[in-house]
């Protein structure tokens, strides 16, 4: 007979005992390293994004290439490069207090925050390239200080524009966190597939992933609505 | 002493020679309305005297001083000199009443209550006081360029500029803003307006100018200037917009 046939569905197995503590730890695990990498991310892509708009040329360069670079290679790629590469890359110093702590939490956190960051980079420039120059213009022509007229008039406008993508990137980068498992970051996906080689019950184990990776998404999206409903309807020029 | 100065400006685009050589005073509490055909540099004129605009050669006095000297904080000389322009340029995020008090309390450290008492009794000045708490995409076009003229007063500037104010305006709502200009014109403010709004013009300039292709081609108080043009150009100007 099939074997397939013959699988006893086993849900309680995976939702409690040792097995639903390691998936809760999981979940833990990626929260953090998503929230880390997206707080981390977000420092970063908006300096790329203010070197790409200066108007000092190798400031710009270096954006350009930062963003296209990371932009354009795959992921699953990059968190290897950081793994296997980091001891090339980065200071001695910096090294041994990653190997001295988590370091494969470490690597994936630089891998994710920096390809996110150059996604980000991209959202935060068209945002604020969007508002029309006639902005500045007005502000300025009222007597506001340059960084004045961003504060004020500028950037308050830009954010709105661009916290609706830059959310999106979150939902991306919560998915893409899944990858980090590879280097053996303990995430949830991590944690699913020990749950597949103790336990055999790997539909199970996969399919409670799924869902919290589902319900976690659904959380994020239902705040971007709510968002666009809230500020997006006064915009119009 | 004039309110405002300029001597032989000279502009460039590049190649293009934008304001060629113009010179010309404006007393305080004067009234100067700037006519011409497009693209004959009427609107960069202006521009330059709050330095919106930059401009190669001549100078600008703004109240006795060189625009360009070192000793001019362009933030202050922009808070003095008022510009109104043709798509008003309110800020959308903000409400009426927040984009009348930004620049107060922002450049000028004006206390919140004190700024926004001056706000709301410069929007009924100007007829909108029961829309301080709406967002300028709620209001016709002419109600925020009234908006829009009641922000630049709020920094209390001694000169105002015009860019062509009513120019993006449906012709119904032309008159309401014509006639909060032409209060602030009785009132003594100091004016330069480029508008082709020539009863406007008639009824309150003290002096229209024309220019044509980056020149003052020619200048006279309102009566003479509609009743006897001395140039060619102006004649055919005015028998195109009258």
């Amino acid at each position: 007979m099939d074997r397939a046939l013959n699988y006893q569905f086993d849900w309680q197995l995976v939702l409690s005992g040792e097995y639903a503590d390691w998936l809760v730890s999981g979940v833990i695990t990626t929260l953090e390293i998503s929230a880390l990498s997206l707080l981390l991310a977000m420092l970063l892509g908006t300096i790329v994004a203010v070197m790409r708009m200066t108007k000092f040329k190798p400031l710009e360069w270096v954006g350009l290439a930062f963003t296209e670079f990371f932009r354009n290679t795959p992921l699953l790629v990059q968190i290897y490069f950081w793994y296997y590469g980091s001891n090339q890359v980065l200071p001695e110093a910096v090294n041994k207090w990653l190997y001295a702590h988590d370091f494969e939490f470490a690597a994936g956190v630089i891998a994710l925050t920096v390809y996110t960051a150059a996604f980000i980079a991209e959202e935060i420039r068209s945002g604020i390239y969007s508002i029309p120059k006639n902005q500045l213009e007005a502000s300025r022509a009222g007597g506001l200080s340059f960084i004045q007229a961003y504060r004020y008039v500028i950037l308050p406008q830009a954010f709105r524009i661009i916290i609706p993508p830059l959310i999106s990137q979150s939902l991306n980068l919560i998915k893409n966190s899944s990858l980090v498992m590879v280097i053996g970051v303990m995430d949830i996906f991590y944690m699913a597939r020990q749950i597949e080689s103790y336990s055999f019950h790997g539909f199970e184990a996969f399919t409670v992933a799924t869902l919290i990776y589902l319900s976690i998404s659904l959380v994020v999206s239902l705040c971007i609505n709510l968002y666009n409903k809230h500020f997006l309807r006064q915009i119009s020029y | 002493m004039a309110m405002i100065e300029v001597s032989k400006l000279h502009k460039w685009y590049g190649d293009f020679h934008v304001l060629q050589g113009i010179s010309e005073k404006v007393e305080k509490g004067e009234v100067l309305v700037i006519c011409g055909p497009s693209g004959s540099g009427k609107s960069t004129f202006i521009r330059c005297i709050n330095r919106l605009e930059e401009y190669q050669k001549g100078t600008i006095l703004f109240d006795g001083k060189d625009i360009h000297d070192k000793s001019v904080n362009i933030n202050n000389l922009r808070a003095e000199i008022g510009i109104v322009f043709q798509q008003f340029n309110l800020y959308p995020h903000l409400t009426v009443l927040k984009n009348v008090t930004l620049a107060p309390i922002k450049v000028k450290g004006v206390d919140k209550d004190e700024a926004e008492k001056v706000a709301l009794s410069l929007l009924e000045r100007v007829g909108i006081h029961d829309q301080a708490h709406k967002y300028p995409a709620e209001l016709s076009g002419g109600q925020q360029q009234r908006v829009a003229i009641a922000r630049s007063l709020a920094m209390k500037p001694k000169v105002m500029l015009f860019d062509e104010p009513t120019s993006a305006l449906d012709p119904e709502m032309i008159n309401e803003v014509l006639n909060v200009m032409k209060d602030l014109a009785r009132e003594g403010m100091t004016m330069l307006c480029v508008t082709h709004e020539m009863g406007f013009a008639r009824e309150v300039a003290d002096r229209v100018i024309f220019m044509d292709g980056g020149a003052v081609v020619e200048q006279a108080p309102p009566d003479e200037f509609f009743k006897n043009p001395k140039h060619e150009r102006t004649k055919a100007f005015l028998k195109e917009i009258l």
